[in-house]
């Protein structure tokens, strides 16, 4: 999914270096990536979400290590990824780095990490965004 | 007043790498097969009805109703040829569609297609399009990968349940065993425990041969008006019930990973319109694109508590001759995944079985059957109930 104009990925910069979430104004509940409207409260949140930087700590509610990847994830095999629970309440779904692949497990507290996370061959865009790494073990 | 609606014929190409059959021919070949079995003539067709997934990454073509209508011989007649997509349930919205526009009153015999045509892509392309169902910005750019995520789904499966790696591995000996049975079947040949166990790691704890392949095929149903089936066939099978519903479309969308509620609501729906429980279902296809899939499937739609899905294979309740025999056309997993075929050859498979012309793989006694057709990571999903009139 790398190709494509640069504005696709150029608007996401905000959550995908920073975790720049949004907040319902009139639930208080906590999305990410940010929505236009609360699905819960739906018209009484128009106009009140606001933007709120997230923490990027979490625990690990899943994982699994991917062998078949695809093209420009192939020089990363084998890798983890997992969704992760942020402690604000949403979940993303991430790679997790820097511990061996063995020493994952569920319930394991992560701290999200600014990466490289796939490029687009040898003279295309370099992407960024978050990737986790544990804060128990290495 | 919704009107009932039955199925009158039905039509099937072999699954498989089929090189030598293009995108039409094998829609052409199906549609022309469900014809000739309905007895009807091609000028009683009201509207045509496609469900497809990504014909413009698989083939470059898109226009897909019109090419249907055109190559199964309709374009003089100028019938209305719409074509459906929700990802791998591309077929069962087909169908459903198809059959609103009967009950409806609109039109009186529609005939429903499904088709993909995947192999003539090379490389990653045929994985990477399916990866399309996903969420592109925030599940697939950050790597994960379709089997990744159905894979996520087992670890936390095996962790809250203690489901273990073998009976998710049972679950493909079990549909490869089916598939043996099957004519149309892409792998018609059983497998060991050892060889599923022991097959290259694709996402853990998933390996290959717990997952659906790449496939070409085709699949076409013809719909009537129910007070009209039995002037076209003496074994209509009328459709009781149809639920559909929809989900996030990132799994970590989700407060539960560990059930499809997509799949909870189109069954309720179809159980309420159909007056019956899962206790009342005597056969069904399930949605196994992967084999936790199967085992998500058969607890969400209360053929078993939750939980319990591991437990069911290992007591052989989902077999040809279980209490519940699940897949017995070999499923996804040995019948073969052309996606926007698989929604309508399940509804093929339960008109077979209710019919009594499943052959080898015929299940005693089968009178109700039901289907069931995920889109992607259970962000959509289709469940048809059928029993033979």
């Amino acid at each position: 999914m790398t190709d494509g104009a640069v504005p696709r990925f150029w608007r996401e910069i905000p959550q995908r270096y920073n975790l720049i979430g949004n907040q319902c104004g009139s639930c208080n509940k906590v999305y990410f990536p940010p929505r236009e409207s609360c699905p819960y409260c739906r018209r009484k949140s128009m106009g009140k979400m606001k933007n709120l930087k997230l923490k990027g700590q979490g625990e690990v509610l899943t994982y699994t290590i991917i062998y078949n990847a695809p093209e420009h994830f192939e020089g990363q095999t084998p890798y983890a990824m997992a969704i992760i629970k942020l402690d604000e309440g949403p979940k993303v779904t991430a790679q997790i780095v820097d511990c061996d692949l063995d020493k994952i497990k569920i319930g394991m507290r992560v701290q999200s990490t600014f990466r490289k996370i796939q490029e687009d061959g040898y003279i295309g865009a370099i992407y960024y965004g978050y990737k986790f790494k544990s804060v128990e073990v290495k | 007043m919704m009107r009932d609606v039955a199925i009158i014929g039905i039509g099937l190409t072999k699954f498989g790498e089929l090189w030598d059959k293009s995108f039409r021919n094998l829609i052409a070949e199906a549609g022309s097969k469900a014809l000739l079995d309905s007895g009807i003539s091609g000028s009683e067709l009201d509207a045509l009805y496609v469900g497809s997934m990504s014909t413009g990454r698989f083939i470059g073509q898109e226009h897909v109703g019109a090419l249907v209508a055109d190559w199964s011989g309709f374009a003089h007649m100028h019938i209305p040829a719409i074509r459906v997509e929700s990802a791998c349930a591309s077929g069962g919205l087909a169908v459903r569609q198809g059959y609103f526009s009967v009950a409806s009153g609109m039109n009186d015999i529609v005939v429903v297609g499904g088709v993909e045509k995947m192999t003539d892509v090379v490389g990653d392309e045929a994985t990477d399009t399916l990866a399309t169902g996903l969420d592109q910005e925030w599940e697939a750019f950050f790597g994960a990968t379709f089997p990744g995520l159905y894979a996520m789904i087992a670890t936390r499966h095996m962790h809250d349940y203690g489901t273990t790696r073998e009976q998710l591995a049972k679950v493909a000996v079990k549909n490869h065993a089916n598939g043996a049975l099957n004519p149309y079947a892409q792998f018609k040949r059983a497998i060991p425990l050892e060889k599923v166990l022991c097959s290259p790691m694709t996402a853990y704890p998933l390996g290959m041969l717990d997952c659906s392949p790449v496939s070409d095929g085709a699949a076409a149903i013809v719909l009537c008006a129910a007070d009209k089936a039995k002037k076209y066939t003496d074994k209509p099978v009328k459709i009781l019930g149809t639920g559909q519903a929809s989900d996030t479309l990132s799994l970590h969308g989700r407060d539960n990973i560990c059930t499809f509620e997509s799949t909870v609501f189109a069954g309720k729906n179809a159980y309420k319109q159909a007056k019956l429980t899962p206790n009342d279902i005597d056969v069904a296809e399930v949605h196994d694109c992967f084999t936790i899939a199967e085992i998500l499937a058969i607890e969400d739609l209360g053929f078993v508590k939750k939980g319990e899905g591991g437990k069911a294979i290992d007591d052989k309740i989902t077999t040809l001759d279980g209490k519940i025999p699940i897949n017995p056309s070999g499923g996804l997993k040995a019948k073969g995944h052309p996606v926007g075929a698989t929604g309508v050859a399940q509804i093929a498979e339960i008109v077979m079985q209710l019919r009594g012309e499943a052959g080898d793989r015929q299940i005693k006694d089968a009178k109700i059957g039901l289907t069931h057709n995920v889109g992607a990571v259970g962000a959509s999903c289709v469940v048809h109930i059928l029993e033979g009139m």
